[in-house]
């Protein structure tokens, strides 16, 4: 493999946005048949390098070779014809459409008249998607399925065109491992058929798994190349932030008896979304939510949180029955809910860190009270500072600063309205290391500070690492309640997920 | 647009019953007569919203082109070269709207309104009042009748409407053009990130538009036999009323032509059914349209919720 | 205060272009204790249309738009004459006709934020149907009122200035007062800039959303009243017609993106100002007056794309591309 040459060389690839040198002359290569990871923080310019690699963004300086030649894509348009297809991190097809259209707009098979031949696009793109061993109704509507199916779309997409470069942009974020295993093999084989796979994700054991080869890049250079099977899990961590990071231990103390209620749900459910259920949340006590993408995770936050009505059972707070039907009554009770999908749920891009920091405590107060600046100024400063946000600027807007700041925003609005219980839906998806470990941190201090916490996360060891006790879900059901003791390991945690509640 | 098609047969059968003379051929004949240039233009606009754009400039281009058509009649210029300046003045505007929008990333419904402001300033410099035609093939065209069977009539524009329907619902669902404009109303990003041409077909759709605005305008001109700036003021609102009764959603991505054409005919069919009632003002086909047009609308949220 | 530049300069560029063409353009003389000339008379004719519009920012700051504010604006003015025609008070008319004007927002703010109707479509329901609900009220009539108190809301003095303009200056108070004193401002913000995250950080987007467009309604109402006011008739037909696509025109003018979030409301009294200046201007200058439009595209074209980061990056910012360029000089070389 190290005899063959490269099928696309990038050297000296430099790249300025306003105020950020993005990319500061990177080289880049990628062998034919390989899977080569691209691993970086947030903001180590992972992306900013795809995108110039398909022509969404010029380059400021370097070149780029595709078989030798030199090439300057003026789009993904031409990147795709020149045999550099992308499947992003968010599902990028038209949920309007039908999953055969999806497959192949904008190459349709046409007759000499040019018109579309409908039979045959059907008939290609059930042929696709069952090499995929996907049996899906091509003729639906795309919005009919589920995102992972969405994101099998995509990439059934992407292998049609006769690729020889394959770029997968964290395409496993929202896939359960079933269908990891599933676009694993399928990676496998188109490997085998010489194509070179770019790929990018945040689960390094995905990475260890699928990649032969890895670049590493931070703050917008090149740290190295490396073969992947050279390189430990822990010198790949510490290239990727630059220190050594500290030992993963588990971050609660000793072992407490939380023994006064603080949310409880009796027989809480909604129709089709999550089956009743029964939890109970005390004061001071970390609850992880552990189970597949799907599993009802996110539902029981949004029942808890009131962004969702029950359809049957109640939630009694200190004992006593209430009705949440608003995140405001929630919140009235002293609730937070910081939801996973930053962008769509959290964020109000436009405004401003200040703004987005204020905003929830504003809402409380009602907006015929406003929230006095220098009030403003304290708090924005106490928690600019506490939760390490960069840049520390509070009139910039929140869309300028990385994923794992935007994050930490969102968490110090909040924080500010010191609430009783908090729930985190995946607060450490998508951000990079090191926001990751302060954040983690953080729900510990919180923990110990009297604070409830549900704690949502796909990543089981964080969940162990975090939670005084794990309530497991499977299938829209919560099927177990384990106590984080020495027993439980992301191994029978696992298990329990599998084999639906009873723990081996 | 199977309850636009109800509604139609429903309005039909209704008048039929309650007025003499009204449930024959000929009434359905008339609403494609009376509102064959409405259907062109909602045809082009139909192209517009499926890509999630909107376009103001249609009424004011309708107008530009019958006064321009007009007063180069009246110049002495040939009926065939009028007609064809015409419809390449739609296309140069179209054409430009779309471009600003796209290239500058203005939104359509400012840029197509300053299209809109354009073209009936162009229309008040050419003149401010109405210029009457009288050129031979114009009126030609205007009194043929096509004789159909049994005593049943259409006139020629209704031709073209019935024609520029069907090239423009083949060329929505058989050409790659057309489902460039499907996806590029489901999701512009995912549009440009697929490889579509997304800007072409942004810039195509606009242009389309203004096309079909100026055949429209001929069309009304043939109808009227005259050029004026106050002509189809308003006609914007008939044609995006047209187009949503007929199913499409106004954010892009979802509706068929033929469900335009229902709405145009349901429109129609409303000013008829006002003018065999007699004793009603005209101010209720307003009415009766903001009311339909909230019954379709309703529907339309009951359905899509129901789907999701 | 960068994006009130653009708006600042046009509406600049053109008093000066009214100073070079008119003798005593900047002019303002008191006659009858009553203060006159040109610059008080943009204020006194745009002062509907500033009203409008202020109304309407709110309403595009949340996301929205408002089609049906000329309807309203002729609903108004036909149901105060109306009742003053019939021998009602001036004070009962005006509070029907602003009360019938809140229920109509109401309306819209309910099919928008109740039902979930794009903005666009639910207004133009009202759009169409309140133009026909106008002439319904006048019975396709012109109804004339002879009334001094009605005539002073939109023709009268007070304290030596046009009773409009101080209208127009008290709700612009009241409303800077609410958005930006209170905190209505940073809500109605959050809400047009992103409505889910806004709900589940606790805010009430419904209620907002129905405020906004009920406010809007009561500014269109009352610059009805001033329209009608003025004139002494109510016209159901041609009443505020196209006065929706100035002030929306006066709010993106004035660097409101249509897109919701951001709003300015010293920026829309500029985007009016400039408008109606422009009106003004075109008489001034001795221009036929059926030009008048084509001159609001052209300005409408001009301060869009001065505002538009594309058209800026594209003529201002040449973004050095060394390898074209340096093509491009070598043919030079060679055809030379």
């Amino acid at each position: 493999m190290t005899a063959s040459t490269p099928v696309l060389t990038m050297t000296g690839i430099s790249k300025q946005f306003p105020g950020v040198k993005a990319l500061d002359g990177v080289d880049f290569r990628l062998l034919p048949g390989e899977v080569h990871a691209l691993m970086g923080e947030n903001g180590a310019g992972k992306s900013t390098l795809i995108k110039v690699l398909t022509g969404v963004h010029d380059i400021d300086e370097g070149r780029i070779e595709l078989d030798g030649a030199r090439v300057a894509f003026t789009g993904p348009l031409a990147a795709q014809q020149a045999g550099i297809s992308t499947v992003y991190q968010e599902v990028n097809l038209c949920t309007n459409l039908s999953v055969a259209e999806n497959i192949f707009i904008g190459r349709e098979p046409r007759d000499r008249w040019g018109r579309i031949r409908w039979k045959e696009v059907r008939r290609r793109a059930a042929g696709i998607l069952a090499r995929l061993d996907l049996d899906i109704d091509v003729t639906a509507s795309l919005s009919a399925y589920s995102l992972a199916v969405q994101q099998l779309v995509a990439i059934a997409r992407a292998i049609d065109v006769q690729a020889k470069v394959l770029i997968l942009d964290e395409p496993t974020s929202s896939l359960d491992a079933g269908e990891v295993q599933q676009l694993f093999r399928v990676m496998r084989r188109l490997k085998d058929d010489g194509i070179a796979i770019l790929f990018v994700s945040h689960f390094l054991d995905q990475i260890y798994e699928i990649s032969d080869r890895m670049t590493i890049l931070r703050n917008g250079r090149l740290v190295g190349e490396y073969l992947t099977k050279e390189l430990p899990q822990v010198e790949l961590v510490a290239k990727m932030i630059g220190q050594e990071l500290a030992e993963l231990e588990r971050l609660h103390g000793t072992a407490k008896v939380f023994d006064r209620p603080l949310v409880e749900a009796r027989e809480l459910g909604r129709a089709g979304a999550i089956e009743p259920f029964t939890l109970t949340i005390h004061e001071g006590e970390v609850v992880g939510l552990a189970g597949l993408l799907g599993s009802g995770r996110t539902e029981i936050a949004r029942l808890l949180f009131g962004a969702d009505h029950a359809s049957t059972g109640e939630i009694a707070i200190g004992g006593t029955p209430q009705p949440l039907r608003t995140p405001r009554a929630a919140m009235s009770h002293k609730i937070a809910f910081c939801s996973e999908n930053r962008r769509s749920e959290g964020l109000i891009p436009d405004l401003t860190v200040r703004e987005n920091l204020v905003l929830a405590l504003q809402a409380a107060r009602g907006w015929t009270r406003p929230l006095p600046r220098s009030r403003q100024d304290e708090l924005v400063s106490r928690y600019v500072a506490a939760l390490n946000i960069r840049p520390a600027d509070p009139d910039q807007l929140i869309r300028n600063l990385s994923g794992g700041n935007q994050q930490k925003v969102l968490l110090a609005r909040w924080l500010i309205l010191e609430p009783r219980l908090l729930i985190l839906d995946e607060p450490t998806r998508g951000i990079d290391v090191g926001a990751k470990a302060e954040i983690q941190r953080l729900v510990a201090e919180l923990s110990g500070g009297g604070m409830a916490v549900l704690f949502i996360s796909a990543e089981l060891e964080e969940v162990l690492r975090l939670s005084h006790r794990v309530a497991v879900l499977r299938d829209r059901r919560l099927v177990a309640e384990l106590d984080n003791d020495d027993r439980l390991t992301t191994e029978s945690l696992m298990e329990t997920i599998a084999g639906g509640g009873h723990p081996a | 647009m199977l309850v636009t098609a109800g509604l139609f047969a429903a309005m039909f059968v209704a008048g039929g019953v309650r007025y003499e003379g009204f449930a024959t051929g000929q009434i359905v004949l008339n609403v494609f007569i009376d509102n064959g240039f409405l259907l062109v233009v909602a045809v082009g606009l139909t192209f517009v919203i499926l890509t999630g754009g909107i376009d103001l400039s249609v009424g004011a281009v309708v107008a530009l082109s019958t006064m321009v058509s007009a007063s180069l009649l009246q110049a002495g210029w040939p009926w065939w070269a009028v007609i064809a300046l015409v419809l390449a003045m739609g296309v140069v505007l179209g054409g430009g709207m779309g471009a600003i929008i796209h290239f500058f990333g203005i939104q359509p419904f400012i840029v197509t309104l300053a299209g809109m402001f354009l073209a009936r300033g162009l229309c008040y410099t050419i003149g401010t009042d109405s210029i009457p035609i009288t050129d031979p093939a114009f009126t030609a065209f205007a009194q043929t009748r096509i004789d159909l069977f049994a005593d049943l009539w259409i006139s020629p524009s209704v031709l073209i409407a019935v024609a520029v329907v069907l090239v423009a619902a083949y060329v929505l669902h058989y050409t790659r053009f057309g489902r460039a404009v499907y996806a590029t109303g489901g999701s512009e990003q995912s549009a440009l990130l697929m490889g579509l041409p997304v800007a072409r077909t942004k810039i195509t759709v606009y242009t389309v538009s203004g096309l079909c605005s100026a055949l429209g305008g001929v069309l009304l001109a043939f109808y009227m036999l005259s050029g004026y700036g106050l002509h189809a003021v308003g006609m914007e609102l008939d044609a995006i009323a047209a187009v949503v009764i007929g199913g499409t959603l106004l954010t892009g991505g979802s509706g068929y032509l033929l469900g335009t054409v229902l709405g145009v005919l349901v429109l129609g069919l409303i000013q008829t059914v006002i003018s065999f009632e007699g004793t009603l003002s005209s101010w209720w086909t307003k009415i009766f349209i903001g009311a339909l047009l909230l019954v379709f609308i309703l529907l339309q949220r009951l359905m899509s919720r129901r789907g999701a | 205060m960068r994006r009130l530049l653009w708006p600042l300069l046009a509406l600049a560029a053109l008093l000066l272009l009214n100073v070079a063409f008119t003798d005593g353009f900047l002019s303002i003389q008191i006659k009858d204790g009553h203060l006159y000339g040109s610059l008080i008379d943009i204020l006194r004719f745009g002062a509907p249309l500033i009203l409008v519009s202020l109304g309407m920012t709110l309403v595009i700051a949340t996301g929205g738009i408002d089609l049906s504010v000329g309807s309203v604006v002729a609903i108004s003015g036909a149901l105060a004459c109306l009742q003053i025609s019939e021998d009602a008070s001036v004070f009962t008319a005006v509070a029907l006709a602003l009360g019938l004007c809140l229920a109509l927002g109401a309306w819209n703010g309910f099919l928008v934020a109740g039902i979930g109707i794009q903005p666009i479509i639910a207004t133009l329901i009202l759009m169409v149907a309140g133009r026909g609900l106008a002439q319904l009220i006048t019975d396709g009539q012109i109804i004339t009122v002879n009334s001094p108190a009605y005539k002073l809301i939109g023709g009268g003095y007070w304290l030596t200035l046009p009773f409009g303009i101080l209208v127009v200056a008290a709700i612009w108070a009241v409303t800077a007062f609410l958005t930006r004193r209170l905190a209505l401002g940073l809500v109605i913000e959050a809400v047009g800039g992103n409505p889910v995250a806004s709900r589940l950080a606790g805010i009430d987007a419904r209620r907002v959303t129905v405020m906004a467009y009920t406010a809007c309604a009561l500014c269109a109402g009352i610059a009805g009243l001033m329209i009608s006011s003025n004139v002494s008739s109510a016209d159901g037909n041609n009443a505020g017609l196209w006065i929706e696509l100035d002030a929306i025109l006066a709010v993106v003018i004035g660097g409101t993106s249509l897109t919701g979030g951001r709003f300015s409301l010293t920026g829309t009294v500029l985007g009016a100002l400039i408008i109606q200046t422009l009106t003004t201007t075109i008489y001034s200058i001795g221009v036929p007056p059926e030009t008048t439009l084509l001159f609001k595209a052209l300005v409408v074209t001009t301060v869009c794309l001065l505002q538009s980061p594309a058209f800026r990056a594209k003529v201002f910012h040449r973004r050095p591309r060394p390898a074209p360029k340096a093509a491009a000089e070598e043919k030079v070389k060679v055809t030379a």
